[in-house]
């Protein structure tokens, strides 16, 4: 029994490890976008989820390469996590010709068919329906394919996602619903914004199941969103999962931030999901601030290296503008 | 044209072709408001629901943002949803998920994704619906890249022209006339495809050519019967897409006849007319031999009473004292 018990403490601490790995992964990823932006290489806006990437490392879990998933502009961390290429990612944020999407989506359209990723939206909640029709598909087909959505909380203001849950509550779709409240709605505080705070009572509305949780934590987000998949695979419906947190940057890269104090964003810093992440390795044993440190700079390494390779990589041909209309 | 065994009614039609695509493909499959047990509200979709079951003709909440969503995800999954949009002024509430997602997303992924979906809706005024049952709308879809925009006048085409739409790859709108339902006509028994962007001459002449589509093509026709007992041979073209148009069509005709007149119930500023004018005016005016005139819905909200939403809709006489006018002042 011992044995045991020693063989599941070292697989959980083998999974948040991984867990770990590819939140530092997601946030050194987006710092290099960042300093892109800035050098002027990155065109439109650029909206980094630096802050938010326990909840993308942790919904995902337990989801399948073949599920679907769509998600918002802020969606690159998310993207990775479901398995897309880092090099894929990043060549298309600079709209390179070796992007996921050949340059022409770019960082705000990441979509990755072969991981299931339908597509990032840059239109606040539309994606929402889209993730519900291909549970719909997943439904008709009774594959046992699930769909992901995320969004923020701004988007429960918009109709559709009240269309949304309504069609997936009445189908009884294998769809998990995942809203990252970062407490603004882009440069607004979401509670100015709605007369209940709780946005997840929203979901009662259409009797659908839900759930808050810290998405600060990773092992609590893929614990939570864990059994929201289940339910959805084997037939239960739909959840709705809303993932408390908050963005440490502005909406988008250059945004002043006039909205919230420097006070407020050094509170949440505390809360950074990736140093509790790390304070919990140290604390359980499961890793040396050594090869912590070791773990950092290999995926900091692995980013720059990927940068430098998809920096150089060609510009689309100027032809394909024209292609992939129809 | 005589009736005969294999007439069909232009909703037999659309409903033949629906049934015969659903055996055909097992993927294709309906949303839609009241279309399930109802049949839809022009019946359209008769009969589906008892041979295919709820799964696959599906009704939906009064909800179109939300299910041509879900039909747009449904298509990216591999899917070929056919979705009714009871009224094409309702499409208006679902713009976000037509134009933004439906028609980018093969774009925006660079090829990665198809989305076949086909939006069955119905347009037109005549019938008294006042201003939001009755606009007719298809030149704004067809300003959108990514989107094909269909509209059919006969049984036959609609039938064809459906199930071209459903076998193709990118979103189509396919917009019905309100009241051609039950227009009457041929339709082949065999399994038609009409390929998407061909226009058809509906009538041979020589000294005009007359282009429109949808209902418009029957109230030409009348138009050319009453200008050929003036001795005027007018050559009437059924443009059936708009997007893709059939310029090659257009074109030879207008060399053949030298004038052109347009009509189209949809408003005039900006209305597709303004494009085959304007794209014929940049080919060069060679074989015109008259400017073109277009013959339109005047450029307001389509009016409730009867008497007013005639006068400002284009009408058989309209046509005929235009093409009269034309020749008259350039023969």
């Amino acid at each position: 029994m011992e044995g045991t018990f020693t063989h599941r403490e070292e697989d959980h601490a083998r999974q948040f490890l991984q867990w770990y790995e590819l939140m530092l992964t997601i946030r050194r990823f987006e710092e290099q976008t960042i300093e892109w932006y800035q050098r002027g290489l990155i065109g439109g806006s650029l909206h980094p989820a630096i802050g938010q990437e326990a909840i993308a490392v942790g919904a995902l879990d337990a989801v399948r390469p073949t599920d679907y998933m769509t998600m918002t502009y802020r969606g690159r961390g998310q993207a990775l996590a479901k398995g897309a290429s880092l090099e894929g990612v990043m060549a298309e944020v600079l709209g390179k010709a070796s992007g996921l999407c050949k340059g022409k989506g770019g960082p705000m359209h990441i979509t990755d068919v072969t991981h299931g990723i339908i597509g990032a939206n840059a239109i606040v909640a539309a994606g929402i329906p889209i993730a519900v029709g291909a549970a719909l598909a997943a439904h008709l087909a009774g594959d046992g394919r699930i769909a992901v959505t995320f969004f923020g909380d701004g988007a429960v203001n918009q109709g559709v996602f009240h269309e949304a849950l309504n069609l997936a509550a009445i189908w009884t779709l294998p769809i998990v619903f995942v809203c990252e409240n970062n407490l603004y709605s882009e440069m607004t505080p979401i509670r100015e914004m709605v007369k209940n705070e709780a946005v997840s009572e929203r979901a009662a509305a259409y009797r659908i199941p839900a759930a808050v949780v810290d998405g600060n934590d990773v092992a609590a987000v893929a614990e939570t969103v864990g059994m929201a998949i289940d339910r959805a695979r084997s037939g239960g419906g739909p959840t709705f999962i809303e993932a408390l947190t908050y963005r440490f940057v502005g909406h988008m890269v250059g945004d002043p931030e006039t909205y919230r104090s420097r006070e407020e964003v050094a509170q949440w810093r505390e809360k950074d999901p990736i140093l509790q992440a790390r304070r919990r390795i140290e604390a359980e044993g499961w890793a040396t601030p050594e090869s912590l440190t070791a773990l950092d700079d290999r995926v900091t390494a692995r980013i720059r290296t990927a940068a430098e390779q998809v920096l150089q990589a060609p510009e689309p041909d100027l032809e394909e503008r024209l292609a992939d209309v129809y | 044209m005589s009736i005969s065994d294999t007439d069909r009614t232009m909703a037999q039609a659309l409903n033949d072709a629906l049934r015969e695509e659903m055996e055909r493909d097992p993927r294709v499959f309906l949303m839609g408001e009241d279309i399930g047990h109802y049949g839809g509200v022009f019946g359209v979709t008769r009969g589906l629901f008892a041979q295919f079951g709820p799964e696959r003709v599906r009704d939906t909440p009064i909800s179109e943002s939300g299910f041509i969503g879900a039909a747009i995800g449904a298509a990216a999954a591999g899917w070929r949803p056919v979705v009714e949009i009871m009224w094409i002024d309702f499409a208006m509430v679902a713009m976000d998920q037509i134009v933004n997602q439906a028609a980018k997303m093969r774009y925006m992924s660079g090829g990665q994704l198809k989305i076949p979906l086909v939006i069955r809706t119905q347009e037109g005024a005549g019938r008294g619906n006042g201003a939001q049952h009755s606009q007719s709308l298809e030149s704004m879809f067809a300003q959108v890249p990514g989107l094909k925009v269909v509209a059919p006048s006969n049984p036959r085409d609609a039938k064809a022209l459906l199930k071209a739409a459903i076998r193709e790859d990118s979103p189509v709108l396919f917009i019905e006339h309100k009241l051609l339902y039950g227009f009457r006509g041929p339709v082949l028994p065999t399994d038609e495809v009409v390929p998407l962007g061909i226009a058809s001459v509906v009538r041979p002449g020589s000294d005009v050519t007359i282009l429109s589509l949808s209902r418009m093509v029957h109230f030409c026709l009348e138009a050319a019967q009453k200008l050929a007992n003036m001795g005027i041979e007018a050559e009437v073209i059924d443009l059936r897409s708009v997007q893709p148009w059939d310029i090659d069509a257009v074109a030879k005709s207008v060399q053949k006849t030298g004038r052109l007149v347009i009509v189209h119930e949809a408003h005039r500023s900006f209305g597709w007319g303004a494009e085959i004018a304007a794209t014929l005016a940049e080919r060069g005016f060679d074989h015109l031999l008259a400017p073109i005139r277009r013959v339109c819905s005047d450029d307001v909200p389509f009016p409730y009473n009867r008497q007013l939403e005639r006068a400002v809709m284009p009408d058989p006489q309209r046509i005929v004292t235009t093409v009269q006018e034309l020749l008259r002042d350039y023969p």
